[in-house]
C-alpha cells in the first residue's frame, strides 16, 4: 500500500457562502493514531468543518491538504458516516456492494468484502432485507458497515448517534471503537459530551467556527483551558 | 341514465370496429409514452444532477412546455410531415407513425418535467452520500433513476393521461380516417358533431374506464414495491 493519506492539514480555512461565515480562520493538522472528536455546541460548525475535511464543500478561504495528490485515490481511502444515514432502495448487502462497486472493486470480490463487512456491525443476518426498513440503528449500523468494506485510513463520523436511543448509540460506539483498533483514523463530531470521553483520546472544541482549543480527553475534561470551553463541559450554555 | 345505458349497448354493438378503435389508440398512445419516458426520464436526471450554464431557463421552459396546446403541436408536426415540408419524402402524414410523432411531442415535457422534481428531490437527500462514496454524475444520475423509480411511476402516468385524453395533435396529423387512424377521442369528437350523443357518451366511458385502469394497475404496483422497499 502507498503511503498514508495523513497527515491532513487545514491552512487558515474559512467557508462564508453568500458572506455568512461558518468557519472561520481554522488551521488544524490531524495525524494519524489518536481518534478525534471535533466538540461543539449546536451551530459550532462541526458538521460544516467535516464537511471541508472530507472534501464535500470547498473552502472560501484557505487550503484543506493531504498527503495524497490524486483526487479518485484520496475519495477511495476515506469514508464519512452521516447524522442521517441515507440508504439506497435495496437490500442491506445491496447496499455495501454499491459502495464497493464504486470503489472500483473487482465484481467477484464484492459479496464476499460486503458479508464481511455487515458480519463486523452484527449485521450478517439482516443482509437480505431491504435497507430502508431497518430501524434507525441498525441503518447507522448499516452505514457504518457501507463505510467500512473499503477500509477507509480515515472515517469521519458527523454526530452518528444523534438520532439513536442510548441502546442503539453504545452498540454504534462499540462498532467505532473496534474500527479504531482495526488502525482506521476517527474523527467524529459529537455535542455529546459522554460520548466524546468514551470514544476520544483528543478533543478538538470549535465554537461559531473557530477552533478554541485542542487537548487531550482528559486534560480537556479536567482543566478546560478556554472560559468557553470550561462553560461547554460543565453543561453551560455559553450564550447564556 | 337512460343515456347512459343506451351508449353503453351502442358501444357493446360496435365489437369488431370498436376494438379497432380502442387498440389503435393504446398502440399510439403508449409507443408515445414509450419513446417520451425513454427520453425524458435521461432529461429529467440530467437537470436534476448536472450544474450547468442555462439549466434554469431549460427548466423554466419546460415546465412551460407541460401546457403546450396539443392543436399546435399537431400544427407543428403537421407542417414538418406535409409533402412540402421537411420531413415530407417520410410519407408520415395521415398514419399511426405521425400520430405517435405528435404525442411523444406533447408528453415529453410533462414525463421530463415531472420527473426532473422528482430525481431533485431525491438528490437533495442523496447527494452528499454519493459524493462522499465517489459517485460521479453518471453514476449518480442512474442510481437516481433507479432508486426514485416508484415516484417516476407517477410522471409516466401523467404523461399517458395526457397522451390518452388528448384530441387535437392526432386529429390534424392523423385525419381521422376510418379503420386507419381513428382513435378513441376523435371518434367521440366525430360522433358529437354528428349527433350520435349516446355513442359518443359510450366511446367517452371506455375510454375513461382504461384510464381508470392503468392507474389502479399502477398504483398496486406501487404501493407492493414501496411495502416490500421502503
Amino acid at each position: 500500500m502507498a503511503a498514508s493519506i495523513l497527515p491532513l492539514a487545514l491552512e487558515e480555512v474559512g467557508y462564508a457562502p453568500r458572506g455568512q461565515t461558518l468557519i472561520d480562520g481554522v488551521s488544524l493538522e490531524i495525524g494519524a493514531g489518536p481518534s478525534t472528536i471535533i466538540l461543539g455546541a449546536n451551530g459550532a460548525g462541526k458538521s460544516v468543518l467535516m464537511r471541508l475535511m472530507h472534501g464535500l464543500l470547498a473552502p472560501s478561504t484557505g487550503r484543506v491538504r493531504w498527503n495524497e495528490p490524486d483526487a479518485a485515490s484520496l475519495r477511495r481511502r476515506q469514508a464519512m458516516v452521516f447524522q442521517r444515514p441515507v440508504m439506497l432502495r435495496r437490500s442491506a448487502l445491496a447496499n455495501v456492494i454499491y459502495a464497493l462497486k464504486l470503489a472500483n472493486i473487482p465484481a467477484g470480490e464484492r459479496e464476499s468484502q460486503a458479508l464481511a463487512a455487515l458480519d463486523e456491525v452484527g449485521l450478517r443476518h439482516l443482509a437480505h432485507r431491504p435497507a430502508r426498513v431497518l430501524s434507525g440503528g441498525e441503518q447507522q449500523r448499516l452505514a457504518l458497515a457501507r463505510a467500512w468494506a473499503l477500509h477507509p485510513e480515515v472515517l469521519f463520523l458527523d454526530e452518528p448517534t444523534a438520532n439513536l436511543d442510548p441502546a442503539a448509540a453504545r452498540e454504534i460506539e462499540t462498532v467505532i471503537k473496534a474500527f479504531d483498533a482495526a488502525g482506521t483514523k476517527i474523527v467524529m463530531a459529537t455535542h455529546n459530551l459522554g460520548q466524546a470521553r468514551r470514544v476520544g483520546d483528543e478533543v478538538i472544541y470549535l465554537q461559531a467556527g473557530r477552533v478554541m482549543e485542542r487537548a487531550t480527553i482528559e486534560s480537556f475534561f479536567a482543566r478546560p483551558a478556554t472560559a468557553e470551553a470550561a462553560a461547554f463541559v460543565k453543561g453551560e450554555l455559553p450564550w447564556v | 341514465m337512460a343515456a347512459i345505458a343506451e351508449g353503453l349497448r351502442r358501444v357493446l354493438e360496435l365489437d369488431r370496429e370498436l376494438w379497432h378503435i380502442v387498440a389503435l389508440s393504446l398502440e399510439v398512445s403508449l409507443s408515445a409514452v414509450l419513446i417520451a419516458t425513454a427520453l425524458g426520464l435521461p432529461l429529467g436526471a440530467l437537470l436534476a444532477v448536472k450544474r450547468f450554464p442555462g439549466r434554469r431557463t431549460l427548466i423554466v421552459l419546460l415546465n412551460a412546455l407541460m401546457g403546450l396546446p396539443p392543436v399546435v403541436v399537431g400544427l407543428l408536426i403537421y407542417l414538418l410531415l406535409s409533402r412540402a415540408g421537411p420531413l415530407g419524402p417520410l410519407g408520415l402524414l395521415f398514419t399511426p407513425g405521425a400520430m405517435i410523432i405528435a404525442q411523444s411531442v406533447l408528453v415529453l415535457p410533462i414525463i421530463a418535467a415531472l420527473s426532473r422534481q422528482a430525481l431533485e428531490d431525491a438528490w437533495r437527500e442523496y447527494e452528499e452520500q454519493l459524493r462522499s462514496l465517489g459517485a460521479r454524475e453518471l453514476a449518480a444520475g442512474l442510481t437516481l433513476l433507479w432508486d426514485a423509480r416508484f415516484s417516476l411511476v407517477t410522471a409516466v402516468l401523467a404523461g399517458l393521461g395526457r397522451a390518452a385524453a388528448e384530441v387535437g395533435a392526432v386529429m390534424i396529423v392523423g385525419g381521422n380516417i376510418d379503420g386507419v387512424t381513428r382513435v378513441m377521442t376523435t371518434a367521440i369528437a366525430l360522433e358529437t358533431s354528428k349527433g350520435d350523443l349516446p355513442l359518443a357518451l359510450g366511446l367517452g366511458f371506455v375510454l375513461i374506464a382504461l384510464v381508470l385502469a392503468f392507474n389502479a394497475a399502477a398504483q398496486l404496483v406501487k404501493e407492493t414495491a414501496e411495502r416490500r422497499f421502503g
